[in-house]
């Protein structure tokens, strides 16, 4: 299956379309995933960006690179992208779990020390996980990001948590 | 009968753009639309628009429309709401049945000079056994219930279709608190944007490619859907049947370009399947077969909000042009940039069709006119 057989993204795709973070960038601290694999015409994520860390350039329907010494992991460019195609990941948060960002448009919001249910790119649940931060303000334009803590091994996983 | 210098048919993007342009450039503009509110289906877009970040794309288009609808003011464009245009007749004589205030309504007739066609697009029907019953709707119908009327359609729903409009309409109902049972659609592959679709995934919807709806059921609306899977001829595999409970189906199965005012001038058409039907002539101008009458948006073909707009700003640009506004010198100009962006939107897999369909009808122009 492929994204646009079922929706979701493939880790060959990623790989095919090079929008796979290093192991060494993961264990520098949070970063950027993008994953944007279709050339459409878009491109606020690049002016997102105040380290300038996320090229397109023209035309806009060149897809996004990001260049992962520049991405602080600051989270910005989440909110900012229309696809909702962005998330942060650190796997450098502790031991045994990594932090996942992601942008979250349903109402009711999760709050701060909440459990959520943590889901995969297809939707299933994977694990309990805690919400570590609820970000949104107004430059957000109302797409709040959430954070939450899951299991390390999961980290490539999940990308979201089910809706409440 | 009243003088107007530039009379425009529709007030959603393309139409406001229009107005806009020849209105800061010096004309006199009158918009004409038979909805309550201006702005045509920017309200109902409650997402961030792709595009250009130079202009204005991870703008919610709700936003767009509100400051469209800003600009429109300040630049002086005269907006008649509940009216609409039902008559086009020789020498650019605009017959329009105005609303009132008090609710009644009044034959108007306007001399323009220019007139604008931008009346957008209708949605496509899908006939099943069943599809009759209540609760079975355009994905458009649902979206203007939830965005603008903020009334659920019901609670659980059934969507086909899976170009963008039925992915980002099953994503809003989700938003609005209704439960997307799954997505069908007939075709092998997703028709929209995956990211959009991906939304959709990890909020727990399913995807059905290479399926449809069977039948629907209910009695006094619709309870249950029976869906299968196609074969490569688009023929339902016996055994493959699936019900799905709901109380919702919304049809997400593209739009065509309503072209009942084109029609009524005269204007030479085109067939044109990759933007849904029938559409008007026009060159790089906007402008129709029938000097001064020029068309865009959805109306030239059906696209979305981003391309409809930078359509109705070039007609706009060309109106005022004509009427002496603007130089060719400048209008040129303005008319370069938005090609390119224009160029710009209909790139990449899902746009060069697109691009390819826009050039075939730019040179399909008859060389006589013009």
């Amino acid at each position: 299956m492929a994204l646009d057989q079922n929706g979701v993204i493939t880790r060959e795709e990623l790989i095919n379309f090079k929008q796979i973070v290093s192991d060494e960038r993961y264990k520098k601290g949070p970063v950027a995933v993008i994953e944007c694999i279709q050339e459409i015409p878009c491109n606020p994520c690049e002016a997102a960006c105040a380290q300038g860390a996320i090229k397109i350039g023209m035309p806009i329907t060149e897809l996004p690179i990001l260049d992962e010494d520049l991405c602080t992991g600051c989270s910005i460019c989440i909110a900012k992208c229309p696809g909702l195609a962005i998330f942060m990941v650190d796997k450098t948060y502790s031991d045994t779990q990594a932090l996942i960002s992601f942008p979250y448009e349903y109402t009711p919001l999760p709050e701060k020390d909440e459990i959520v249910s943590a889901v995969s790119r297809e939707g299933v649940v994977m694990s309990e996980a805690k919400v570590i931060k609820v970000m949104n303000p107004k430059s957000f334009d109302r797409t709040p990001v959430v954070t939450i803590a899951v299991p390390k091994e999961m980290a490539d996983d999940i990308r979201s948590m089910k809706r409440k | 009968m009243l003088n107007r210098e530039v009379v425009i048919a529709g007030a959603g993007p393309a139409g406001l753009a229009a107005a806009i342009e020849a209105a800061k450039a010096g004309a006199q503009v009158l918009v004409v639309d038979l909805n309550i509110k201006p702005g045509g289906q920017l309200f109902k877009q409650i997402h961030k628009f792709f595009g250009s970040s130079a202009h204005r794309s991870g703008i919610r288009g709700m936003d767009i429309g509100t400051q469209m609808l800003a600009e429109a003011e300040k630049y002086g464009v005269e907006i008649w709401i509940n009216s609409a245009v039902i008559g086009l007749y020789s020498d650019k004589i605009v017959s329009i049945e105005r609303g009132l205030e008090n609710g009644e309504k009044e034959l108007v007739n306007i001399q323009a000079k220019k007139v604008i066609l931008a009346t957008g697009a209708s949605e496509n029907v899908v006939r099943f056994k069943g599809w009759t019953l209540p609760g079975i709707m355009g994905a458009g119908a649902a979206q203007t219930m939830i965005n603008v009327n903020r009334v659920k359609p019901g609670k659980k729903v059934v969507m086909l279709g899976s170009g963008n409009v039925g992915l980002i309409v099953s994503y809003q109902l989700m938003q609005a608190g209704c439960d997307v049972v799954a997505l069908v659609e007939a075709a092998p592959k997703i028709g929209g944007y995956g990211v959009h679709a991906s939304k959709i995934r990890r909020a727990g919807v399913p995807i059905y490619t290479s399926h449809t709806i069977i039948e629907a059921r209910g009695t006094d609306r619709v309870s249950e859907v029976t869906i299968a899977e196609l074969d490569s001829k688009w023929q339902p595999i016996p055994g493959t049947e699936k019900v799905l409970e709901c109380d919702v189906v919304t049809l997400a199965a593209g739009l065509k370009p309503i072209s009942d005012l084109v029609r009524l001038h005269d204007l030479d058409l085109t067939f044109n399947a990759v933007f849904g039907g029938w559409v008007p002539k026009h060159n790089r101008d906007m402008e129709s077969t029938q000097s001064g009458i020029y068309v865009a948006g959805d109306t030239t073909g059906v696209e979305e909000a981003n391309t409809a707009l930078e359509e109705g700003r070039l007609s706009g640009v060309a109106a005022a042009e004509a009427l002496g506004y603007l130089t060719a010198e400048q209008a040129k100009e303005l008319k370069d940039d938005i090609w390119e962006r224009l160029d710009g939107l209909r790139m990449g897999p899902f746009g060069e069709k697109r691009m390819f369909a826009k050039n075939d009808i730019l040179a399909d122009f008859p060389a006589c006119v013009k």
